[in-house]
C-alpha cells in the first residue's frame, strides 16, 4: 500500500484498518474485563453480607424507591439502544441520525444522574448515610410510614425463628439481655435490626461508584458527540463510537444486576 | 480510490434485532419487578438473579456485537466472569466455616448446628 492510499484515521504502525480495529477491540474488551473485576469485589461483599445478614437487607431496602430504580433502569436500557443504535447509523454513514442518537443517549445519562440525585438527597435527608455518619430518623419516611399503616408484613427470615419458649426475664450472670435484633426479626420489617448502616455502606459504594461510571460514559458520550458532528465518523472509521459504545453498555449491565439486587429485595 | 479504503470493518446489526432486544429487556424488568411482589421464599433471589443473568447476556451479544464479534472479544469476558464467580463462590464458602453466632445477635438470621 502506497502512502497516498493510506487513510487519515489510520495509524502507521497498522496494515489495514481491520487490523487497527481488531486490535482496539482488544483492548477495550480487556479493560472492560477490568472493570468486571473492579465492581466484583463490591458484588462479592454483597454477597457475604446478605448470606450473614439477610435481616438487615430485608429491612433497609424498604428505604430504597423500587419506582425511581425501575425508571433508571428503562432509562439505562432505553439509552442502551440509542447508543447500539448510534453505532449502527456511524456504520452506515447516518450523519444527522448518529448526532440525534447520541444526544438521546447522553439525555439518557442525565435523566439517569437526576433521579440518583433525587434519591441520594433523600437519603441524606434522613440520615440514611454509610457507616459513621449513619443517622437515621425514619419517622418522617414513607417506607416507614406505609409500612407502620399496614397490619405487620410476616417476614419469611424471621418466621423460620418462631419460638414458643418465652425468653428469660434476664439472661444468667455473664450473658447479654435477648438480642434486640432477633426480636426485631419477630414484630415485622418496621423494627430496625442492628447494623443496617451496612446496608447503606453497601449501597452507597455500589450505586455511587456506577454513577461515576455513568458520568465518566457521559463525558465520552459528549466528546464522540463533538467529533461526529465535525464529522469524522463514517462506515470506514467508526472506532470511538463503537468502544464508547460498549463502555456504556457496560454500565447498563452493572445495572442489570444492581437494580434486583438492592431494591427488589423481599416483600 | 481503491476498494481497500472503504472496505466496512466490524458487523452492521440489523435495526429489528435491536428494537426486539430492547423489547425483551423491558419485558424482563417488569417480570423481575412483579417477581419480587410475591413471596417465593429463597427462591426470590434466585428468579431474580437468573433474569439478571439473561438481561446480561441479550446485552452482551446484541448491543455489544459479541454474537458477531471475532471469538477471542468473548474469551477475555467469560474468562473474567468466571474468575469472579470462583472469586464469590470461594469468598461464600469460607464465610460459613465460622460461628456467627458467636456474638449474640450479631447474625440472627443464621442458623448453626452448634446451638
Amino acid at each position: 500500500m502506497s502512502h497516498a492510499e493510506h487513510p487519515p484515521y489510520l495509524q502507521h504502525h497498522f496494515e489495514t484498518p481491520e487490523q487497527q480495529f481488531d486490535a482496539g477491540k482488544i483492548g477495550i474488551w480487556l479493560f472492560l474485563a477490568t472493570e468486571i473485576l473492579l465492581f466484583g469485589g463490591l458484588f462479592c461483599a454483597y454477597a457475604i453480607y446478605r448470606a450473614n445478614h439477610p435481616e438487615i437487607f430485608v429491612y433497609a431496602h424498604q428505604f430504597l424507591d423500587k419506582t425511581l430504580g425501575g425508571t433508571n433502569t428503562v432509562i439505562l436500557l432505553c439509552s442502551s439502544l440509542t447508543m447500539a443504535w448510534a453505532v449502527r447509523a456511524s456504520q452506515l454513514g447516518q450523519k444527522k441520525l448518529l448526532i440525534l442518537l447520541l444526544s438521546l443517549t447522553l439525555l439518557g445519562g442525565f435523566g439517569f444522574m437526576g433521579i440518583k440525585f433525587v434519591e441520594y438527597q433523600q437519603k441524606w435527608k434522613h440520615g440514611l448515610l454509610p457507616g459513621a455518619h449513619f443517622a437515621p430518623h425514619e419517622e418522617g419516611h414513607d417506607a416507614v410510614a406505609a409500612v407502620a399503616a399496614k397490619p405487620t408484613p410476616p417476614v419469611s427470615v424471621g418466621a423460620a425463628h418462631r419460638t414458643t419458649i418465652p425468653a428469660s426475664a434476664e439472661g444468667p450472670g455473664g450473658t447479654v439481655p435477648p438480642a434486640s435484633a432477633d426480636l426485631a426479626l419477630r414484630e415485622g420489617p418496621t423494627r430496625r435490626p442492628n447494623n443496617v448502616q451496612v446496608f447503606f455502606s453497601i449501597y452507597f459504594l455500589m450505586t455511587g461508584l456506577h454513577g461515576l461510571h455513568v458520568l465518566v460514559g457521559m463525558i465520552a458520550i459528549g466528546w464522540v458527540l463533538v467529533r461526529s458532528a465535525r464529522g469524522h465518523f463514517g462506515p470506514e472509521y467508526y472506532t470511538p463510537v463503537d468502544f464508547v459504545g460498549l463502555y456504556w453498555h457496560l454500565v447498563d449491565l452493572i445495572w442489570i444486576f444492581l437494580f434486583p439486587l438492592l431494591y427488589l429485595i423481599g416483600t | 480510490m481503491t476498494p481497500h479504503a472503504h472496505a466496512r470493518v466490524g458487523h452492521v446489526v440489523p435495526l429489528r434485532v435491536l428494537v426486539v432486544v430492547l423489547a425483551a429487556l423491558l419485558m424482563l424488568t417488569y417480570v423481575t419487578v412483579e417477581v419480587s411482589r410475591h413471596d417465593f421464599g429463597r427462591f426470590n433471589l434466585w428468579i431474580a438473579l437468573g433474569v439478571a443473568v439473561v438481561k446480561a447476556a441479550l446485552v452482551l451479544l446484541f448491543f455489544m456485537h459479541l454474537k458477531y464479534d471475532r471469538p477471542f472479544n468473548a474469551v477475555i469476558i467469560i474468562v473474567s466472569l468466571a474468575v469472579l464467580m470462583l472469586f464469590i463462590v470461594i469468598a461464600l464458602q469460607d464465610t460459613t466455616q465460622y460461628r456467627p453466632t458467636q456474638i449474640p445477635g450479631y447474625a440472627p438470621s443464621i442458623k448453626t448446628n452448634t446451638q
